[in-house]
């Protein structure tokens, strides 16, 4: 092996909670993973799933979306609306038969800088581990090769 | 064709000591559509926002990226010097290549990567950002104002004195909150009720103050200028109207062992009680879990005993709904619950008391009318021993923050102890005197020179009881050695918290708090009394333990937030709103659903012989509040919201 895997995460946060939280990592001067590049969105509620897809099929090896805990949305649910998507989306992508390791989930509050810092590590590991995501390029190789010719 | 100019900022060293931000304007200049790709030291400062303009009028830009600092800090900044540029202020990204990048990342060459990826896609999302205009909404001219104690006190006298109306809601029965359970206040030792009971008074008959005591906030709707919420006023089982608090009612009462809250358990009091004297309205309320009659039914000697029959056991809580243009949020802080300090014996030992405790019996009103006695035998304690930080700036117990009052108040104690005491000794426990405020530190200064308080730096490991004396374990770290002293009486410094109901109370306002419970505010340093929510502003200690000067400071500046509200006909409101888009709507209600804020509607479409065509969803922007719940929910791809739209999105994560 000769350099190391850096896997490309992209991350869909909304603007409140999770936005805010890695901007308070950003003041607090918290060290991370430079893997991951971040979306900002009014609400976790406005996430489509399509936009996961899209990163994924951009060449992200993972993605990740977090907003305001149950209950702190700032939009009152539209949290509880992402989270129900993403259990349907998840089992979807079971079901195509791409690892759902690759996106994950979590609750960032504004306060919670450290705890952004350590997430971002984390799933940077996580998907280290994981290897680049080659399945869903292969697949487009596939689709594509024929309509370009 | 998009012309995209890119200002990439030093911001000093904090962003190019990481970025290496030449060779990232050398890059981003090659990216397709971009006009103008600049670098300079500060952007957001005068000069650097003079040459953004004028790079927008000389090259006749369609749109801009910032590299800089979160949006969070300078989108504002810089949308209005686009407005003035004539360029559309809602052409303007923010790339935060600062926070988000340069602060939290040391690799040089992988950090100058992220910020490409980083203004890549802002530029690719700003390339299709539309031309927005704000939306004008109506403001009500009318206040809230939540918690009658010092802060709440003077934010509502503030707006009502530059001639707005405010509503002045208390959940106790009587205004003052703790500052009216104080004796005497730091660091000038004025009575605390005989600066405060004029303010409450003052409070209640102001002609612009609606005064709603007993009362609680159940429910917050709607937006900055046009709130709507609901007050459930609970019944005091006496008619406000007619009772004249003459009091017979109290004195004649025949259960009358109940702990006094005001005086923190030390005092007793009727079932048909006032919480003091000098109650600000003097209008007693039924404790229904108390009374005999709401016990089994029979009893009513108060209703008997009024001579002008304001007594109605019958009355039920009221709701009275109205609609503010502003909230000031001033409920205050609890003492923190001692139950978790089994080895200083609270609760185990009677003369084990908290600070709070210690100003009841301290207080002319109080107990004992002033006099430092003993609850268990009812004597003057000849040594008394402080312990501060009883629960502040201690992980243990879960609070790691400083209560920030507690060494002037010891101090305070102290004092006061050993001028009401003569020959009394006082020893205080501590771990730094924190002193910084006006005349502070010359104030703890004179409890040690003048008053002879004798403070050891250490913490007490155990206090225990010995032929009826209580022992105090602790250490003087500055003698390196362990000492017992023999105490009478031992006064805890216990913690600031937030009330037990804040998280609960702040989801029904709709603001965000911290991990222990205190409300947010919208910016540490330049913007303390905002909340996280346009219109919702914070006063007093339910933001962070705070003292009275800060509170009332805190206040005045919340009021004044109020008053240039109010000083608008009308408000601009950001345009990021959902609209639908009435072609392809198939009218299945999905975003009905999806709003939490009932902002879309069901709108007919006739045709020019007036026969309905179809039902279609149709956004009020006036009540949207642009969460883009509904644009995800959507079957057809029929709702879009401004400033966040698919093709935003899907734009910027192809950029990354």
């Amino acid at each position: 092996m000769s350099e190391p895997f850096e896997p490309k995460i992209i991350a869909f946060v909304c603007t409140y909670c999770t936005y805010a939280g890695a901007d308070l990592a950003g003041t607090s001067r918290l060290k991370y993973a430079p893997n991951v590049r971040i979306v900002r969105l009014p609400c976790t509620g406005r996430i489509s799933p399509m936009f996961l897809l899209k990163a994924l099929q951009k060449g992200a090896d993972g993605v990740l979306v977090s907003g305001c805990h149950p209950g702190d949305c700032h939009f009152t649910h539209g949290n509880y609306h992402a989270r129900r998507r993403w259990m349907v989306f998840r089992s979807l992508l079971d079901f195509l038969g791409i690892s759902p390791e690759r996106v994950k989930f979590s609750w960032i509050s504004a306060a919670e800088g450290g705890k952004f810092a350590d997430l971002i590590n984390s799933v940077t590991e996580d998907i280290r581990k994981l290897g680049p995501f080659d399945q869903y390029k292969e697949l487009i190789r596939e689709t594509e090769t024929p309509a370009t010719l | 064709m998009a012309k995209i100019g890119v200002f990439i900022c030093h911001c000093g060293e904090n962003i190019a000591s990481k970025v290496d931000c030449t060779k990232l304007a050398a890059a981003i200049g090659e990216h397709p559509g971009v006009e103008v790709s600049v670098e300079y030291k500060y952007f957001c400062s005068d000069p650097g926002q003079e040459s953004v303009k004028k790079a927008i009028r000389d090259n006749n830009l369609t749109g801009i990226v910032i590299a800089a600092c979160s949006p969070r800090m300078h989108e504002a900044t810089f949308r209005k010097a686009c407005a003035e540029a004539g360029l559309n202020p809602y052409l303007c990204e923010i790339a935060n290549i600062r926070e988000q990048c340069s602060w939290v990342h040391t690799d040089k060459d992988m950090a100058t990567e992220k910020a490409m990826d980083i203004t890549r896609s802002m530029i690719e999302k700003v390339k299709r950002n539309n031309k927005l205009q704000p939306i004008e909404v109506p403001v009500t001219r009318r206040a809230l104002v939540i918690g009658g104690g010092i802060a709440g006190i003077q934010a509502a006298l503030d707006i009502a004195n530059a001639g707005q109306e405010v509503v002045l809601v208390e959940r106790e029965p009587s205004l003052g909150g703790h500052m009216a359970q104080l004796s005497e206040t730091f660091p000038t030792l004025d009575c605390s009720q005989c600066i405060m009971t004029p303010r409450m008074v003052e409070a209640a008959q102001h002609p612009k103050i609606r005064l709603l005591t007993y009362a609680e906030v159940e429910h917050v709707d709607g937006y900055i200028g046009n709130f709507k919420v609901r007050i459930r006023m609970k019944s005091r089982y006496v008619d406000i109207d007619t009772c004249t608090g003459c009091g017979d009612c109290m004195t004649k009462c025949p259960v009358k062992k109940i702990p006094n809250e005001f005086d923190c358990g030390l005092g007793k009091r009727t079932a048909i009680y006032t919480p003091f004297a000098q109650s600000v309205p003097n209008i007693p309320v039924i404790d229904k879990t108390s009374c005999i009659y709401f016990k089994n039914g029979k009893c009513k000697t108060c209703m008997k005993s009024c001579q002008i029959n304001a007594i109605n056991f019958d009355i039920k809580d009221e709701f009275i709904e109205l609609e503010v243009g502003a909230i000031v949020v001033a409920t205050g802080f609890q003492v923190q619950n001692t139950a978790g300090y089994g080895e200083y014996g609270y609760g185990k030992y009677p003369d084990v008391i908290t600070g709070l405790q210690f100003e009841r019996l301290a207080s002319a009103s109080g107990p004992t009318a002033g006099k430092i006695l003993r609850s268990s035998d009812g004597k003057v304690p000849e040594t008394v021993v402080f312990i501060q930080c009883a629960g502040s700036r201690d992980p243990s117990k879960g609070v790691r923050y400083c209560s920030k009052i507690c060494c002037m108040y010891t101090a305070k104690h102290a004092m006061l102890y050993s001028h009401k005491v003569h020959g009394g000794k006082t020893h205080i426990f501590y771990m730094d005197i924190r002193a910084a405020g006006k005349g502070y530190d010359e104030f703890t200064r004179r409890a040690i020179e003048e008053d002879e308080a004798s403070y050891l730096r250490g913490r007490v490991s155990k206090v225990w009881e010995e032929n009826g004396k209580l022992m105090v374990r602790g250490v003087d770290t500055l003698l390196g050695k362990p000492v017992v002293i023999e105490a009478d009486m031992v006064v805890l410094a216990t913690a600031m918290v937030p009330q037990p109901n804040a998280k609960e109370f702040a989801k029904i306002i709709g603001i965000a708090y911290d991990e222990y419970g205190y409300y947010n505010e919208a910016h540490l340093k330049l913007r303390p009394v905002e909340s996280s929510t346009a219109g919702v502003f914070l006063a007093g200690a339910c933001q962070s333990p705070k003292d009275i000067p800060d509170s009332v400071a805190q206040a005045s500046a919340s009021a004044s937030k109020v008053l240039a509200l109010f000083s608008k006909e009308k408000l601009e409101r950001e345009p990021v709103v959902a609209a639908t888009n009435e072609i392809t709507c198939a009218g299945c209600w999905g975003c009905v659903l999806a709003c939490p804020y009932n902002a879309i509607e069901k709108k007919d479409i006739f045709d020019r012989s007036g026969r309905l065509v179809k039902r279609v969803a149709s956004v009020n922007p006036g009540l949207c509040q642009g969460c883009g719940t509904c644009v995800t929910f959507c079957r057809s791809n029929s709702i879009d919201l401004a400033g966040f739209t698919e093709k935003q999105i899907f734009a910027e994560v192809m950029g990354l």
